[in-house]
């Protein structure tokens, strides 16, 4: 039997020689196929003596397995080779831009009375709402504002009738929610911020005619004028997300409410204006047949595109209504 | 209210400089709007007098001035105004002098040596223009400072007073306030009654005591009324922004700042027997004070001789009665109108003046009568005459009742500690009469506070003086509740987060909109129209938000926005019979490509079924969609959308013929949705989940294409059929191989059993059974 070994070396160069797997299972053949080198060996192995055909068929063995090694190693070599040039194909630029998606958001108006509602949920009020088109009896009387006096010049309201007028303020909420709740049986604490639109004949570049205010109400046996300054600058401080801000009180007139307050806040070394507030007054208790000896409350009202503005840095209040979407993308 | 710092000072002695008397007004009540210097800081400007003028040698329009400066020896000045001459009292600015832009230094002018420089207005900051030298009286003290002479050092305050403070609509009333804040002590002029030299008075006829239950007057004779005001008078008027007009006027106005108390002086020759005070007849009217005729109604009150009607009460004097140059007697009022009477009258008729303001508010009915003398005093002074007898006719005043202030109650509504004693001093700083018991004050309110009637006006005076600022900020204390948390209710802000997701940006638009927008879109004839709207524009209250929506479009695509997904929620107005109905609503536009414009999608515009889709994602139930048309919507895309058969809203995409007419390039889709409808959510129940898999079974059938397709969905669900959890359609088909008139739907239908493995012998049962009911329906056919 002639030595075989020089095969394992034609072999693996016959291998390397192969470039594709089709080349590879011809290569194959030669030495492994049905009438490959090797498989003859093997057949010949029937023609030897008992005694030779142990090493001989042992000499074969070697050698196939070392045919069979490189035979092996040149496969996975094709194949990672086929698979490097699929990825290779496949490979793509990540920087381009995404899909790109029509981008919605909200009106910084929304925004801020999202945050505004929060906080005071945060402390347990309630939202409450009333009609726009307002009774002028819930806007003036029964906020102790009687036809005639002078505090309703201080209200250029626009008139829908005799007697119906676009509400100049949030506070007949105030009224409706305490008749409400007097309807419903619900007894003190009441405790709620009353958020919508208000109107007044004014418009120019720091008024419009229609803007947002947040009326707050809070009801209860042992609530103070402290305490009102305590609630306003809590909300003041954590709206603004600024634990140096104070809210400075100034005498003011409310007919709805007394003592009356305009509230300041302190901001880059000066005040600014941020609403009026007050203790809840005697005769607006009366109109919803509150007991005041037993009761007291604050309410307090507050410019919404004001906090607004001072939150974002926006310049101009006509931005808010104009809905430039350019200036609308700036709030997502 | 605007007045004269100094003026003030004089009523009032207190240490505190301006910027802190401005500061204590405000954080009192009084809040100060404006304070502004009567002068730039200037320095070294006397009085002075030119003594002799020559002519400059070297150039026509100067000349050189000797000038009296009240120094030892007068100064060369050279000076180019043309009314410098000999004798002129007029301001010099000394060497060393700093005016407003310009220093004044020893320096030659054309060659001949100038010591300082004589001023006009303009030149100390006075005036915008002026056209010569600042003419002083010639009497003035040479030497003097200027800004002393002027009495410069001085700042106009303007005060926002709110309208429960009559009582600081003067210089005296808020003296007294100033003299509460701060303790200090006023010093007011003791005014005392002149002497009636004069034989003749008027008769004054009350016939409207309630309205008017004080009224003084009388006559002053032999007044020059052509005499110059005094110069300390019309500067206070014009420091108080009043114009000086005429002694007599500048008088009565004098009085209403110094008092509080409105005067009319009447021409006593125009005046035609005696007075009367009622109200206005039937066809009666007046021609006022300002040129206007106005006619009167039955509550209007007025002042009237035995001719008719000659003033409006307390609001405007009348024409034919006015004083002139040669009025030489005249019939002086000082009266108490109660302010109901007054209240409004001069708002209906467009008038707003000093004297209405006043009287609406609250007139200080205990100084009626002292205001008539000080007004007759400075009349006699400045315009001579003689003054007639007073005349007064009292009925029953206004009555000031105690009110009680428990200390209890004044701790508990402030919330902070108070001391018996200071109570007790800030009420006598205010200059109330009270008395106290076991805790309790009880204080009578003084005439000219029109503004405490209970306890809590008490509780205020006594917070505005110990200071807002010391009153701490105190968290409150209170019982904990959990509020309620609906969960078959969204809140408002999810459906607007749901609709930002699908690519919406929130827009606020006014809620009054242009009528046409109303009429033509709405198909709205009689929207709910404002009295007085800002602008012709903005004149109705808004039926939908779509006229918003689309004006937002155009604002945007003017500004080369060529996409627009825009959404709105707010509210919208009807009438029924006599009621305003509110709704909210949602709203969405959506116009240009379904993306933005990229390298990556294509370009293609959005669809009705796009839009559906984000109506859908809304809705969260089942909505079921009808052909209907709306006046603004395409008639061939627009569909009423109804929950449990109720119609809440709509979507289609706008009819292109309000396209055209706003001019928009492309058409958007609009939809509007009741909030309420939307909102409530069904808690989910749960379901068995199968251990079995589904069988997926496609179906294709041929029907008329008429029949929409919903019916389709709707007849199978209706149905029940066994085993059907879920139909598809994943083809619709018109065209070749299908007859006309027809079309072809390709469904896929899922088939579950919770119990068991499902067989195909099943499913043919279950199919064939769709089939039938598909035919009998709609008579579908199979499609081959």
């Amino acid at each position: 039997m002639s030595d075989l070994s020089h095969l394992i070396t034609e072999a693996a160069l016959d291998f390397d020689n192969s470039a594709t797997m089709n080349d590879l299972e011809i290569a194959k053949a030669r030495y492994l196929g049905k009438s490959g080198l090797l498989t003859d060996a093997l057949k010949g192995l029937g023609k030897l003596s008992a005694e030779e055909r142990p090493a001989a068929g042992a000499a074969i063995n070697v050698v196939k397995q070392a045919v069979e090694a490189s035979l092996t190693a040149r496969r996975e070599a094709i194949l990672n080779a086929e698979q490097a040039k699929q990825l290779a194909q496949e490979s793509i630029d990540v920087t381009l831009p995404a899909r790109a998606q029509s981008k919605g958001g909200l009106h910084p108006v929304t925004l801020t009375l999202k945050r505004v509602e929060e906080l005071f949920h945060s402390i347990g009020f309630e939202v409450a709402t009333g009609p726009e088109i307002e009774t002028d009896f819930y806007n003036f009387t029964a906020l102790n504002i009687p036809e005639d006096h002078p505090a309703r010049a201080m209200h250029d309201t626009f008139y829908i009738d005799e007697a119906n007028v676009l509400r100049t303020h949030t506070s007949p909420v105030q009224v409706r929610y305490m008749e409400n709740a007097l309807k419903l049986n619900k007894t003190p604490p009441l405790k709620i911020i009353a958020p919508g639109r208000v109107y007044r004949v004014d418009s120019d570049a720091t008024h419009s005619p229609m803007f947002h205010q947040v009326e707050g109400l809070w009801v209860d046996e042992d609530i103070s004028f402290a305490n009102l300054k305590g609630v306003v600058q809590d909300f003041l401080q954590k709206f603004f997300e600024r634990d140096d801000l104070t809210v400075r009180f100034r005498p003011s007139f409310f007919p709805f409410t007394e003592p009356s307050a305009e509230m300041d806040m302190s901001w880059n070394g000066g005040w600014l204006e941020i609403g009026g507030c007050g203790m809840v007054h005697p005769e607006v208790f009366k109109h919803v047949d509150i007991d005041s000896e037993k009761y007291r409350g604050f309410a307090f009202g507050l410019g919404v595109e004001r906090l607004t503005m001072l939150r974002y840095g926006v310049n101009d209040l006509r931005h808010f209504f104009n809905n430039d979407l350019r200036f609308l993308g700036q709030f997502r | 209210m605007q007045f004269s710092e100094n003026w003030l000072r004089s009523l009032v002695n207190t240490d505190l400089d301006s910027q802190a008397l401005s500061h204590a007004l405000t954080m009192a009540g009084l809040e100060v709007e404006e304070m502004q210097a009567v002068a730039a800081s200037f320095s070294h400007v006397v009085v002075a007098k030119i003594l002799s003028v020559e002519k400059h040698p070297d150039a026509d329009r100067l000349q050189v001035c000797q000038v009296d400066v009240g120094q030892a020896q007068p100064l060369q000045i050279v000076c180019g105004a043309s009314n410098a001459r000999a004798g002129l009292v007029a301001p010099c600015a000394l060497v060393g002098a700093e005016l407003p832009g310009i220093s004044i230094k020893q320096a030659k002018v054309r060659g001949v040596e100038s010591f300082g420089m004589m001023c006009s207005s303009k030149e100390l900051g006075l005036s915008a223009e002026a056209t010569g030298l600042l003419e002083l009286d010639s009497d003035a003290m040479v030497g003097q400072d200027i800004r002393e002479y002027l009495d410069l050092n001085d700042h106009l305050i303007t005060l926002k007073l709110t309208p429960n403070r009559s009582d600081c609509l003067s210089i005296q009333g808020i003296a007294r306030d100033v003299a509460a804040i701060t303790g200090a002590a006023t010093r007011f002029e003791k005014i005392t009654p002149v002497n009636a030299e004069l034989q003749q008075s008027k008769q004054v006829i009350l016939n409207a005591q309630e309205a008017c239950p004080r009224y003084v007057g009388r006559l002053v004779s032999g007044i020059n009324a052509q005499v110059p005001t005094p110069a300390w008078m019309v500067k206070r008027l014009e420091r108080s922004g009043l114009r000086s007009i005429s002694a007599v006027v500048d008088i009565t106005n004098y009085v209403l700042l110094a008092l509080g108390q409105p005067m009319h002086a009447f021409d006593a020759a125009k005046l035609n027997g005696d007075i009367e005070v009622r109200f206005a007849k039937a066809g009666e009217s007046l021609t006022l004070l300002n040129d206007t005729t106005v006619q009167l109604r039955a509550d209007d009150l007025v002042i009237a001789d035995a001719t008719g009607a000659i003033a409006l009460a307390g609001i405007m004097g009348g024409k034919p009665t006015s004083v002139s140059d040669e009025t030489t007697s005249v019939f002086l009022e000082s009266a108490f109108f109660v302010p109901s009477v007054i209240a409004g009258k001069a708002r209906r008729l467009g008038l707003s003046t000093d004297s209405s303001y006043r009287f609406e508010r609250g007139v200080d009915f205990a100084h009626t009568l002292s205001a008539l003398e000080y007004a007759t005093a400075l009349m006699l002074q400045i315009c001579g005459g003689k003054a007639g007898a007073v005349t007064e006719v009292l009925r029953a005043l206004p009555t000031r009742q105690p009110v009680n202030l428990r200390m209890g109650r004044l701790i508990s509504v402030l919330g902070i500690a108070f001391e018996q004693s200071t109570v007790s001093r800030l009420l006598t700083q205010l200059g109330f009469v009270f008395t106290e018991t076991d805790g309790i004050f009880t204080v009578t309110p003084p005439s000219y506070r029109f503004d405490i009637s209970i306890e809590e006006d008490l509780i205020e005076e006594i917070a505005r003086l110990h200071g807002y600022d010391h009153i701490p900020a105190t968290p409150p204390v209170a019982v904990l509740n959990m509020l309620p948390v609906p969960e078959q209710q969204l809140h408002m802000n999810q459906l607007r987060d749901g609709l930002v997701a699908s690519g919406y940006q929130e827009v606020v638009t006014y809620s009054f909109v242009d009528e046409s927008w109303e009429r033509d879109l709405l198909g709205n004839q009689v929207p709910i129209k404002l009295k007085n709207p800002i602008a012709s524009n903005l004149s109705v209250m808004r039926s939908s938000l779509w006229g918003g929506l689309l004006d937002t479009l155009t604002y945007n695509l003017n500004r080369k926005q060529d996409r627009a997904f825009l959404f709105e929620i707010g509210a919208v107005y009807h009438q029924s019979s006599a009621e305003y109905v509110e709704t909210t609503r949602i709203s969405g536009l959506a116009y240009g490509s379904q993306k933005p414009e990229q390298w990556a999608a294509s370009d293609a515009d959005i669809d009705f079924f796009d839009v559906k889709a984000n109506v859908n994602a809304l809705l969260g139930v089942d909505a079921l969609y009808e052909k209907a048309e709306h006046p603004a919507l395409h008639p061939g895309q627009s569909a009423r959308i109804l929950i449990n058969g109720c119609a809440v809203g709509w979507l289609g995409k706008l009819h292109p013929k309000w396209q055209q007419q706003h001019g928009l390039p492309k058409n958007p889709y609009l939809f509007e949705l009741d909030a309420s409808a939307v909102m409530s959510r069904s808690l989910p129940t749960y379901q068995e989940v199968s251990k079995f898999l589904p069988v997926r079974r496609d179906l294709a059938i041929v029907l008329d294409e008429r029949v929409p397709v919903q019916a389709v969905f709707t007849a199978i669900k209706e149905a029940r059929i066994p085993l059907i959890t879920q139909v598809g359609l994943f083809d619709l088909y018109q065209g070749k191989g299908i007859s006309e008139n027809k079309k072809s739907l390709a469904l896929s239908v899922l088939m579950h059993d919770t119990q068991k493995t499902l067989l195909d012998s099943d499913a043919d049962v279950t199919m064939s059974r769709l089939l039938q009911l598909l035919q009998n329906t709609f008579e579908a056919t199979l499609r081959n």
